[in-house]
């Protein structure tokens, strides 16, 4: 822990300026809110074109929207959710607000070049939103991007579109690994005196580990990008077989679709965990807090964490048991991928079971972090379906995978991103999200996202198959399937609406809300102790908070208050008993 | 109070909806009735979990609401409740695994019964092929491919000469009898897809992939495209003719072998060998010739018709005009279509054969052509 020595040593650097104050700031929390806002600009972009897919879907030819503009709209939405949404908000949002003030680090290790993380992300966002500007508009390949039909004619996009995304997606691998090494090397190096690992909130192992995932998982999505961008540029054929396109023969020969769809597998069902895992972690947090109680099992919930993080690297063909691969593969996929159902079920048990003789407080974040458990359950329940090998291959391309993975990684994820927006909200302005908005704003969106996915399953069941722009004429879908569509968009539409609720409570708060002060919440974890509410530059003053216990005592017998903080010494209360060793 | 209440309702709710509601799986019409029965296995093992923790949780949110100076009971962790929930959750994945994989295997492994028929995709129609009399398919590449000759046999392979090649959008196949089904695409990826089936498997380009089921029920039915492929793909529509013994022999009968398609080539008129080219090169994947919508305007009753272009003028479907939107489609687009297709550069015969085709689907109204 030598850096903790070291950074109480240092001269605190204070901006003085605007611009490197807000603009070119290095400061984590600063970043944090940067990458916060414009993930959450992305999101709303992502959500606009939902909507107008959505319509397309329940209510044919309602809105002007060729086939084009369809799955242009489906591609975009699927990727600017993952990738610019889901993994910006929870690594280089909550990762950058959270990793240093919760481990008492004065910032981030690397400050520089967290900054430049930001600012490549930007740049990322902004080649991919030039791409709905350029001839022929953004591709349409579908998030997955599979070649070969992501480069060649009768896709939308392949002029320009393509090229963007994939540059697009390699700027982003490069801030996301400058965010991902210094998240890494500040929770490894940078924490405070007496805060060792097994001290540390379940939102930073959640946190931590996702981060080590995406270090891993993505350059297999930068090298396929590459070799798809030459596929394109210059003719070479990685991912490209011999073809007869629209009548003539095309120059590629030799590649192979398959490994493309390996190597973006192998990035993309880590980067499923690496958007589950920080949520996980978050919520583990929000539910400990609201039940006043201390989180049930800790050691398995970190266990479970690097279990399913080392898990989630050997199930990605899992994704592709109807692709044409080695059929034998089959066999091995469904076993890890059920396997990794255990751990998990675990981190279900265990938020569960922390509810159990708990002091529970129906606060807008324990609404969210409640309404998570039931939602994330029905994702990963159906993930079992899809998991199966055999189960999988009648579902499969249809509309319960759909159904599935909006549960699992969309709506799920994002219940825990509010929560703990209403959660963390006043460490960051000093003041309360308003009440009520934020409970009529849970209702709408936890009720509203049930019921557009649990009957979503069903139609999946039936057969209908997701990616299709209209669904005329085919004999075994009958009209209640239609209608039930028209249902869906309805909520969809509604959903997202309630979604500016969330918006006005963000920017009326930071001006009117309920001043906070330090610790509303009456929280035992170090972020609630820094000296200033919002913190300042440096976080803790002139010396680091000297940690003495976990961050979960919760309901200590023979305390007078219900929690006891972090920093508060052994002697002052007893640490509880798997904490004695540390 | 209100939350727990709004928990058990939706449990309620969830259950009741998997029985009472109209969207079930469609009638099984394969042998695949064991997929059905995991997937049944499956929704009992997850709702018994589903159910049980959904309910602990609103009953946890009820019994322990924040009561003014309530406390928490500080229980940091129960080992032997731990490893107890871990153990039945082992037990309840085997009970999903073992099945599972049973089937599976039934799944990859091929009956030596079956027969065996090829499915070829391309943006956006599908075309098949059945080894003929000597059971065995000839070869094909993507080099051998052209008017004539659209899946790419090898001419020179005498196993291919009495390859039967199906005409038409229809596949047909014998009740009760096992098939393999052989999957091939000319350009990207696509999933020969028929639900009642429940197999289904992608094609790919310079691959041959495979799976086989028995058709168990008489009938016609849908074959969907299940692998985006473009922005045709939700009309890449197929279908396959479920049939007893004698109509499947009287289908077969009608249907040319690879060698009478070879030879039958250079004849017959200007209109046969436009309706050949349009049918080998893909025009009809997008361009319908009954009326039907299609991603390009359809033929029928094109030739000689006014057409509304995108940008407000108008223009007459004459030979020029056809010939120009086949050689530089993007010329002139009709207005509520796409600007996708792409430009055929062919030869004058072949252009005057086309537009000749386009003409004789045309009613007696527009002026006939001379052959």
């Amino acid at each position: 822990m030598a850096y903790a020595e070291d950074a109480e040593h240092d001269d605190l650097h204070q901006p003085r300026s605007f611009y490197a104050k807000y603009i070119w700031s290095q400061d984590h929390k600063v970043i944090a809110i940067q990458y916060s806002l414009t993930a959450i600009a992305m999101g709303l972009v992502a959500l606009v074109l939902s909507a107008m897919m959505r319509m397309q879907i329940g209510f044919p030819g309602s809105i002007d929207m060729d086939s084009t503009a369809y799955y242009q709209a489906m591609t975009m939405h699927g990727m600017i959710m993952v990738i610019y949404l889901l993994t910006a908000l929870f690594l280089g949002g909550f990762g950058n607000y959270l990793i240093p003030l919760m481990v008492g680090a004065r910032d981030m290790v690397f400050p520089f070049v967290n900054m430049l993380s930001y600012w490549f992300y930007l740049l990322s966002v902004i080649v991919l939103l030039c791409s709905f500007f350029v001839p022929g508009g953004p591709t349409g390949a579908g998030w997955t991007l599979y070649p070969p039909q992501a480069i060649t004619s009768g896709t939308p996009g392949t002029e320009w579109g393509i090229i963007l995304m994939l540059v697009s997606l390699i700027i982003f691998i490069i801030a996301a690994t400058m965010g991902g090494l210094n998240y890494v090397t500040t929770v490894l190096q940078a924490r405070t005196h007496g805060m060792t690992l097994f001290r540390m909130p379940l939102t930073v192992w959640g946190i931590f580990v996702a981060t080590i995932l995406a270090l891993l998982a993505f350059p297999a999505l930068f090298v396929s990008g590459i070799m798809m961008l030459l596929d394109k540029t210059i003719g070479t054929s990685f991912f490209m077989p011999d073809m007869f396109s629209f009548g003539s023969q095309l120059e590629y020969q030799g590649g192979s679709p398959i490994l493309f769809q390996h190597l973006f597998w192998f990035f993309g069902h880590p980067e499923v965990y690496i958007v589950a895992l920080p949520a996980f972690g978050l919520v583990s947090d929000l539910i400990s807090v609201h039940a006043r109680k201390c989180i049930f099992g800790y050691r398995m919930m970190v266990w479970a964490i690097v279990a399913i993080g080392v898990l989630s690297f050997v199930v990605w063909a899992h994704h592709m048991y109807v692709s044409g691969m080695n059929p034998y593969f089959g066999f091995f996929f469904a076993v890890t991928t059920l396997v990794i159902a255990v751990p998990t079920a675990l981190k279900v048990y265990n938020w569960t079971l922390t509810l159990w003789h708990g002091n529970i407080h129906l606060s807008v974040p324990m609404l969210f972090a409640l309404a998570f458990i039931v939602t994330f359950l029905v994702g990963g329940l159906t993930g079992l379906f899809l998991g199966n090998v055999v189960v999988d291959i009648p579902l499969s391309d249809t509309y319960f995978v759909v159904a599935h993975f909006h549960m699992v990684m969309g709506v799920a994820p994002i219940l825990v991103v509010f929560g703990a927006i209403y959660h963390w909200y006043p460490k960051i302005t000093g003041r309360m999200l308003n009440d009520s908005i934020g409970k009529l704003h849970f209702w709408i969106t936890f009720l509203g996202t049930y019921l557009i996915y649990f009957p979503m399953h069903y139609i999946g069941l039936q057969g209908m198959p997701r990616r299709y722009y209209l669904f005329e004429d085919y004999q075994f879908i009958p009209d209640s399937a239609h209608s039930l569509n028209a249902f869906i968009t309805v909520v969809a539409i509604l959903v997202g609406i309630a979604q500016l609720l969330f918006l006005f409570n963000l920017f009326y708060s930071a001006f009117r809300g309920k001043p906070s002060g330090g610790n509303p919440w009456r929280a035992a974890s170090l972020e609630w102790l820094t000296p200033d509410t919002p913190p300042k530059h440096g976080n803790w003053g002139p010396s680091l908070p000297v940690v003495h216990r976990w961050a979960y005592d919760y309901g200590v017998p023979g305390q007078a208050e219900d929690f006891v903080p972090q920093t508060a010494s052994a002697e002052l209360a007893p640490v509880h008993e798997g904490d004695k060793n540390q | 109070m209100a939350f727990a209440i709004i928990l058990v309702a939706i449990v309620v709710a969830s259950v009741l909806f998997h029985f009472l509601s109209p969207w079930q799986a469609t009638p099984l019409a394969s042998n695949w009735g064991s997929i059905d029965t995991t997937i049944t296995i499956t929704f009992v093992i997850t709702a018994i979990f589903f159910v049980l923790i959904v309910l602990f949780v609103a009953y946890c949110v009820y019994k322990f609401r924040a009561r003014p100076g309530g406390r928490s009971k500080y229980e940091p962790e129960n080992k032997k409740l731990e490893w107890w929930l871990i153990g039945i959750t082992t037990v309840g994945i085997c009970g999903l695994l073992a099945p599972g994989l049973v089937v599976y295997n039934d799944f990859v492994n091929v009956p030596a019964e079956a027969d065996e028929f090829e499915a070829v995709g391309e943006q956006w129609r599908w075309s098949y092929r059945l080894p003929g009399a000597d059971k065995q398919f000839g070869k094909s590449s993507v080099a051998n491919m052209n008017v004539d000759n659209p899946l790419g046999l090898d001419p020179r392979d005498p196993a291919g000469q009495d390859d039967v090649m199906v005409s038409g959008h229809q596949l047909h196949l014998l009740l009760d009898q096992p098939v393999k089904a052989l999957l091939r695409s000319k350009d990207v990826l696509h999933d020969f897809y028929v639900p009642e089936f429940r197999a289904k498997m992608d094609l790919i380009p310079s691959q041959i992939t495979y799976f086989w089921f028995t058709p168990t029920v008489l009938g016609t039915f849908d074959i969907l495209c299940a692998e985006y492929c473009g922005i045709g793909h939700y009309n890449m529509r197929g279908q396959v003719v479920v049939e007893d013994r004698e109509s499947y022999q009287q289908w077969l009968s009608e249907q040319p072998t690879f060698a009478q398609t070879l030879t039958g080539g250079t004849v017959g008129g200007l209109i046969a060998q436009g309706e050949k080219l349009a049918a080998s090169r893909g025009c009809l994947a997008c361009h319908s010739i009954d009326g039907s919508s299609s991603l390009g305007p359809g033929w029928l009753d094109l030739f000689g018709r006014e057409e509304s272009l995108h940008d407000g003028t108008q223009a007459i479907a004459d030979a020029d005009y056809l010939k120009e939107s086949i050689t530089d489609p993007a010329a002139k687009i009709v207005a509520g279509y796409p600007a996708v297709m792409a430009a055929y550069p062919f030869s004058p015969e072949q252009l005057d054969s086309l537009v000749a085709y386009i003409q004789s689907l045309s009613s007696g109204d527009a002026p006939t052509v001379k052959e």
